[in-house]
């Protein structure tokens, strides 16, 4: 049975009457990778907040590290690692300044900072930018300073708020790829994304929140498994159609229909048997495309909505 | 867990790095305190050399022009309302706690609301060991040491000035520091609770101001309408000017001076206590 690092149990926050966090369950693993999928507003960097002991749990029980997050909050912020959503670097001091300064305030003696600043701008491929200002850095580098930064301490748990956010593809993919290794290294992840397939390639485990509830649990395989069919045909039709069609469809045999603006997705076992089957209804889409469900239908399926809406 | 770079594999665990950790959770509040001031420090080692010029300057050109300058007029009339003393002599030591006041104020507006505001510095902060209250002390020891340098500063360009009257005067640096710190602590307080930073005029136009100009700064508070002296005694910089003259004229009223170092460091352990609260309201969310 692997260590239990972070137990919650009708963690609750509010904010005024607005209730941000619901009475989430969770338990987080040592090594692993653990994600909350959500859109904007689901109650991720709240949940995120608490976990980091800045925000105090307005009821329900949180365990951390075998610590409580409002009385041993100190203790516990020793061994955590944060990467916040906004950049909060200091962009007046240099990228090495920015990791002394960091690493002092964990009480680390200068020598041990400076050792571990060349393994980590190393590791964030920052190394020629040791001395230059942060300012001018572009955000795929600055959120890999962020990381480097969130590492001083050799954290056991790495908290990551939307870690990709904002970045381009290309910087995605070097976050995602330095993420994977500290994972491989053994540091335990969390973090929280609106990307499926950022939730795909990192998280060993996830839970999908919405209105500041969990709608669902497991890994990506198992969640798409429960909540949607192997296969999914996307049909566009003319917009004069749309609607007539979207009336008709529902006889090809589809376990599930979901009709959007401007797609209608059928959820089946094998796309290409039912577009066959749309066409034997005597509709002509504009365009089809046969896939494999992703995150994006679970998540479609459990709220109703879109994620990146 | 060890992170090794690009080249490196695999994971080592340090012997030390359990005890780094307890340093890290457990530290004494003095310790946390001196973490946030030690950032303090080296953001000012880049623009130290502007603060410490104008920090010699400012003295040079008011005592020069209104002590020198407006002073021969003001000698030449009599000065018997002063208690008998030059002009310079009863001006410097009014203007080293405004000093105290005006350097205070810099340091406890903008750049507290910035670090939790713009510079994001608190909120990377105290995702650390550090408690807010840590980052109010450390912000606070960082404001006595600026304003413990522009108050030498002041001294030493008054001293130039033949502005000194007695020995007491080396007591003169804390009394000043302290006028400062009865300052900033509630200032900070306030500054870090605000979401904009347009208040800062407000109390720059109202307050720090009319406190200049009327605190017996320039002329004793007995020259002010009969109304206004009440106010005037009331406010913290008049009780830091007092303290700050009788020291340096070496005229110690015993029980007055010790009334007014009282009032100071009531109002600077006000603001601590309520610094303490907003803080965590600020930063604790």
């Amino acid at each position: 049975m692997p260590e239990v690092l972070v137990r919650a149990r009708g963690l609750t926050k509010r904010f005024g009457n607005f209730t941000a966090v619901d009475g989430i369950d969770f338990d987080l693993f040592r090594g692993e990778a653990f994600g909350f999928l959500g859109p904007n507003g689901a109650g991720k960097s709240s949940t995120m907040r608490m976990l980091g002991c800045v925000s105090p749990p307005t009821i329900g029980d949180l365990t951390i590290l075998g610590g409580d997050p409002v009385r041993d909050g100190a203790a516990i912020r020793a061994r955590l690692g944060v990467v916040p959503q906004d950049d909060t670097l200091d962009n007046e001091l240099t990228v090495r300044e920015n990791l002394l300064i960091y690493g002092r305030y964990f009480g680390l003696p200068r020598d041990v900072i400076r050792e571990r600043t060349a393994r980590l701008l190393d590791f964030v491929q920052l190394s020629d930018r040791a001395g230059d200002e942060v300012e001018p850095l572009s955000g795929g580098m600055k959120r890999r300073l962020t990381i480097a930064r969130s590492l001083i301490n050799e954290p056991e748990i790495l908290l990551l708020d939307e870690p990709t956010t904002g970045l381009d593809p290309q910087a995605r993919h070097v976050v995602w790829d330095r993420l994977f290794r500290l994972k491989q290294q053994g540091v335990t992840l969390v973090l929280t994304t609106h990307y499926m397939d950022e939730a795909e390639q990192l998280c060993d485990r996830l839970v999908v929140m919405d209105r500041g509830r969990i709608a669902a649990e497991g890994s990506p395989r198992q969640l798409i498994e429960q909540y949607s069919t192997p296969e999914v045909l996307e049909l566009r039709f003319d917009p004069a159609d749309h609607e007539q069609a979207a009336g008709k469809v529902g006889d090809a045999g589809a376990q599930r229909t979901e009709v959007l603006a401007d797609r209608i997705l059928l959820y089946v076992r094998n796309g290409d048997e039912a577009l066959a089957a749309v066409r034997g209804l005597g509709l002509e889409p504009q365009t089809s495309l046969v896939r494999r469900s992703t995150l994006e239908d679970v998540f479609l399926r459990l709220t109703g909505r879109r994620l990146e809406d | 867990m060890t992170v090794t770079g690009t080249t490196g594999t695999g994971t080592t665990r340090t012997a030390a790095t359990a005890a780094e950790r307890d340093r890290a959770g457990l530290a004494s509040p003095w310790e946390m305190a001196l973490r946030q001031f030690r950032h303090w420090l080296v953001n000012y080692r880049r623009t130290w050399r502007g603060s410490a010029y104008s920090s010699f300057l400012n003295p040079v050109l008011y005592l020069g022009s209104i002590g020198l300058g407006l002073g021969t007029l003001v000698n030449k009339h009599g000065t018997a309302q002063l208690g008998g003393v030059s002009y310079m002599a009863f001006l410097a030591p009014g203007l080293l706690a405004a000093t105290g006041m005006q350097t205070a104020i810099g340091e406890s507006t903008y750049p507290v609301l910035g670090s939790v505001k713009w510079r994001h510095t608190y909120v990377a902060a105290v995702s650390s060991p550090l408690r807010p209250r840590d980052l109010l002390h450390g912000h606070l020891l960082f404001t006595t040491l600026r304003l413990a340098m522009n108050c030498v500063a002041f001294m030493v360009v008054m001293a130039v000035f033949g502005a000194v009257e007695s020995p007491w005067a080396v007591l003169a640096l804390p009394a000043a520091v302290l006028t400062g710190l009865a300052f900033a602590a509630p200032i900070e307080a306030w500054a870090i609770s605000l979401t904009k930073d347009s208040p800062f005029a407000y109390l720059f136009r109202f307050g720090l101001i009319p406190l200049f100009l009327f605190s017996g700064t320039f002329f004793p508070v007995s020259q002010l309408p009969v109304w206004a002296q009440p106010v005037a005694y009331a406010t913290p910089l008049w009780h830091g000017v007092a303290l700050c003259r009788s020291l340096t004229l070496g005229q110690i009223p015993v029980l007055e001076s010790l009334g007014h170092t009282a009032y100071l460091v009531a109002l600077a352990l006000a603001g601590l206590y309520a610094g303490h609260r907003t803080y965590r309201r600020r930063l604790y969310v």
